[in-house]
């Protein structure tokens, strides 16, 4: 399970911002005419198709595994959490039709009216992504029903989406779907970059994207600082887990890295009262520590998530000092850094941006164990009986391997194709028949 | 009583599966069986050029059933997806290596690898119909436990579970036989449809001599369900049976008729598909769609037989059950008009190009490519199959809701 959605979960991000950057991109194109932000929307609106075509597969690969592994969450909790899935169905569906409206409009339909077939594309992979996340955010902070001798009697869907923990996860997710996509699409054009195609193309094909993701940075440090906090008064077990507060206590310190085993902690950077004043703006401020539930009820792996946290957190400011460094020589010279350390970083920064959202994951799954349904349900009542797990999950990663060998190779033979400036649009997998080709 | 409306959504879920996603199973059957590299060539690159836009998008209405499921029976939704685990596993594998081979076969150079995809897409669209009509077998069979938390052999191995994936693998390639008869019409390619129309026939048969055998062996084993299936859900067994019937002596007498010879000796390939060839799309898929109701029919009210699970014991809690009403009118109401822009916008000419279709449609079970044959601003039957569609499962919606509201 935590393979596929560790997979799915780019593919997610790609589908809830993808269709924006690519707006953007159309917009600047027709706004001032720019022949090269238009070619460039349209070669991503094809890897966009390819891209949602790949992501129905696993998307019905996981509404399967939901009852496959999760029977037991399925059986007391699936009346409650169905919901949001049914709605984020709905927003699917949209997006894959006006997905096959835009791509199938480039050329055939007027500038302008084209632009707003990308519209609902946009707004429904946002709307599909609240539905999804209001799932997880539900588990976290369950609520809106009630239950009567292990089974549910009455639910109040408007509270079992708009769950107590949804208003801070959703648009810490949904920022995070952006950034991903953001710097991922640039760092392809960072990456030409340092291989010596230094052109427009290039150079727009960074700008956008980057320009984009780099605007929101900020915005998600200060959401997920706040989530953070929100986090502490809510589940305090998982802050604990989060920032090693192993005692409940005032003046507590903040870790920088650092192994905790044996209540020890290893190779850690200790700032004093940090984390209290974190919390609570002050150095008194008592932080609750994981003492304050049995053995049994708190997450496994301490060190993970606490590593996990920090690298979040780190690849974080990273991007943000990406971002910074961009606006700093832009407002003294009104251009893109020339420094061939900015194009690293803008090479590495999908990756940084993916591996930051796949260790908030991580902490955010593995920090709620042993439940599944926080306080509810531990997650071994929730997975299934069957045997054969092991087996299953190799095949689920051999299965997975190939596609996702399968989606990398398609949109690398696009970039080729593009490379070797085919005039017209190719054919895509999945995408619809060249325009004004004849068969 | 809604819980009853949520049974039928449910069914009409799988039955929109059935009728847009089977025929993409059944392409992949007949790119199985077409033969060498050489004598294959021919169907294989039509079933490409008609599966490619619209399928995966399709698996959206499977994910709606399995949601609708989950969030209106819970427990038996756990009870099936534990008790027959293995063959939803298989099934899962298969969309999962039919997709990947699918986009592999186009993109990998070299014929030995090419081939590899090309059979591990066929192999696994002729396994993913079997494994879940098994599935499908199995709840009808009444092999799944209400409790059932441990997965099964005997639960989905049983003659009955393994005659109805037959079935499924019969059915779909019916369909898409069917389907792509249109579409090799449409392209003048009189030799495929010929070819196809033969392999409409066999399919046909196959899937006919397979009810029987399946009517048969229920008489014998499952009397509650033979009986209510030559009951109350008779009128819909004889539909599936005349309809099944019809489309196959409409391509046979199409075939022969001299409308289409005479065609074929003026060796005119824009004329049109006749008329006949035509109306054994919507037959077929009405067809399926009542092997289905039927069979939704027959089990009414009960959910998993063999248990007194019934839908209404099985249900969720009532707000659930009416949000997931309205989530279904919603999904008509906004998906509709959303098909309706596309099919508009295709039908006014204004995303015009030779041939070709819009990627991703989930409705309409194949491309629909406004033809040589067709007069501009008319859509093609593809699109009035779907729009056909939508209506029925709205008037079908509105029909339930006003029961529910009584």
């Amino acid at each position: 399970m935590a393979t596929t959605l560790g997979f799915h979960i780019i593919l997610a991000c790609l589908g809830i911002a993808l269709p924006t950057v690519v707006l953007i991109a159309e917009f600047i194109g027709l706004r001032r005419s720019d022949e090269v932000a238009l070619r460039l929307a349209r070669r991503w609106s094809q890897a966009m198709g390819v891209l949602v075509a790949v992501g129905a597969v696993t998307g019905t690969v996981l509404s399967f595994e939901m009852g496959l592994l999760w029977p037991g969450l399925m059986r007391r909790y699936g009346a409650v959490l169905g919901l949001p899935f049914g709605v984020e169905g709905l927003f699917f569906f949209l997006e894959a039709i006006f997905t096959a409206i835009y791509l199938y409009g480039w050329r055939r339909l007027p500038g302008w009216a084209h632009w707003w077939t990308g519209v609902p594309n946009a707004i429904s992979g946002v709307l599909g992504a609240m539905s999804v996340i209001a799932v997880n955010s539900w588990m976290n902070q369950p609520g809106g029903f009630t239950e009567r001798g292990g089974r549910v009697v009455s639910v109040n869907p408007w509270q079992v989406f708009f769950n107590h923990a949804a208003i801070y996860e959703m648009p810490h997710m949904i920022l995070a779907a952006y950034m991903v996509t953001g710097f991922s699409v640039a760092a392809v054009y960072a990456a030409g970059i340092l291989r010596g195609r230094r052109d427009r193309y290039h150079y727009t094909g960074f700008a956008i994207p980057f320009v984009t993701a780099a605007v929101i940075t900020p915005f998600q440090i200060f959401v997920g600082d706040t989530a953070a906090r929100s986090i502490a008064a809510d589940q305090p077990v998982k802050f604990a887990s989060m920032e090693y507060v192993a005692h409940t206590s005032r003046h507590v310190p903040e870790w920088l890295g650092g192994v905790y085993a044996g209540g020890r902690i290893w190779a850690g950077l200790k700032i004093p009262d940090l984390d209290s004043l974190l919390v609570g703006f002050g150095p008194g401020t008592r932080v609750t520590g994981w003492d304050t539930v049995p053995p049994a009820q708190r997450p496994p792996v301490v060190w993970l998530i606490h590593l996990c946290f920090d690298a979040m957190v780190g690849l974080g400011f990273l991007l943000l000092l990406a971002g910074l460094w961009a606006l700093v020589v832009w407002l003294r010279r009104r251009r893109l850094p020339r420094h061939g350390l900015f194009w690293l970083l803008g090479a590495v920064s999908g990756v940084a941006a993916i591996v930051a959202m796949e260790c908030g994951w991580v902490v955010t799954e593995v920090g709620r164990q042993p439940w599944v349904v926080y306080r509810l349900q531990t997650t071994t009542a929730a997975a299934t009986a069957n045997g054969g797990i092991l087996t299953s999950l190799s095949l689920i990663i051999a299965g997975y391997a190939v596609l996702g060998a399968a989606t990398i190779m398609i949109l690398r033979a696009l970039a080729r194709r593009w490379r070797r400036g085919d005039p017209l649009e190719t054919e895509v997998p999945y995408g619809p028949p060249p325009a004004g080709v004849l068969r | 009583m809604i819980a009853d409306a949520v049974g039928a959504i449910l069914l009409a879920t799988i039955t929109l599966y059935a009728v847009l996603g089977g025929a993409d199973f059944g392409g992949g059957l007949w790119d199985l069986l077409a033969g060498g590299d050489r004598r294959g060539r021919a169907p294989r690159q039509l079933i490409d050029s008609s599966i490619t836009p619209v399928w995966e998008a399709n698996h959206v209405w499977l994910v709606f059933a399995l949601v609708i499921f989950w969030t209106g029976f819970p427990g038996a939704f756990a009870a099936v997806m534990s008790a027959v685990a293995l063959p939803i596993w298989l099934a899962v594998g298969g969309i999962v290596l039919r997709g990947a081979g699918f986009a592999f076969r186009k993109e990998v150079r070299g014929i030995a690898l090419q081939r590899a995809a090309g059979a591990t897409f066929a192999f696994s669209s002729l396994l993913t119909p079997f494994f879940m009509g098994t599935v499908i077998g199995a709840m009808a069979a009444g092999q799944i436990p209400a409790g059932a938390s441990r997965a099964s052999l005997p639960a989905w191995t049983g003659a009955t579970s393994l005659l109805i994936g037959f079935l499924f693998v019969g059915a779909c390639g019916y369909l898409a036989a069917v389907y792509l008869i249109g579409e090799a019409a449409e392209r003048g390619d009189r030799r495929l449809e010929t070819y196809f129309t033969r392999r409409a026939q066999a399919a046909g048969l196959v899937t006919g001599a397979l009810s029987l055998a399946i009517l048969a062996k229920l008489h014998g084993s499952d009397p509650p369900l033979f009986r209510h299936l030559t009951g109350r859900a008779l009128p819909l067994v004889i539909i599936a049976a005349v309809t099944g019937v019809a489309v196959v002596a409409l391509l046979t007498v199409s075939s022969r008729s001299p409308d289409v010879s005479a065609a074929r000796l003026r060796g005119a390939p824009e004329a049109p598909p006749s008329g006949r060839t035509r109306g054994a799309r919507p037959l077929a898929a009405l067809g399926v769609a009542a092997v289905i109701w039927g069979w939704g029919v027959a089990q009414y009210p009960t959910l998993l037989p063999g248990t007194p699970v019934t839908l209404s014991s099985a249900g969720a809690p009532h707000a659930t059950l009416v949000a997931l009403v309205v989530l279904f009118a919603a999904v008509v109401l906004i998906v509709g008009p959303s098909f309706g822009l596309l099919f508009a916008l295709r039908g006014r000419q204004v995303l015009r190009h030779e041939g070709g279709e819009i990627a991703l449609v989930p409705g309409g079970a194949g491309p629909r490519a406004a033809g040589p044959g067709d007069a501009p601003g008319r859509p093609g039957p593809g699109s009035r199959a779907a729009a056909f569609g939508l209506v029925a499962v709205g008037a079908l919606a509105r029909a339930l809701w006003r029961r529910v509201g009584r």
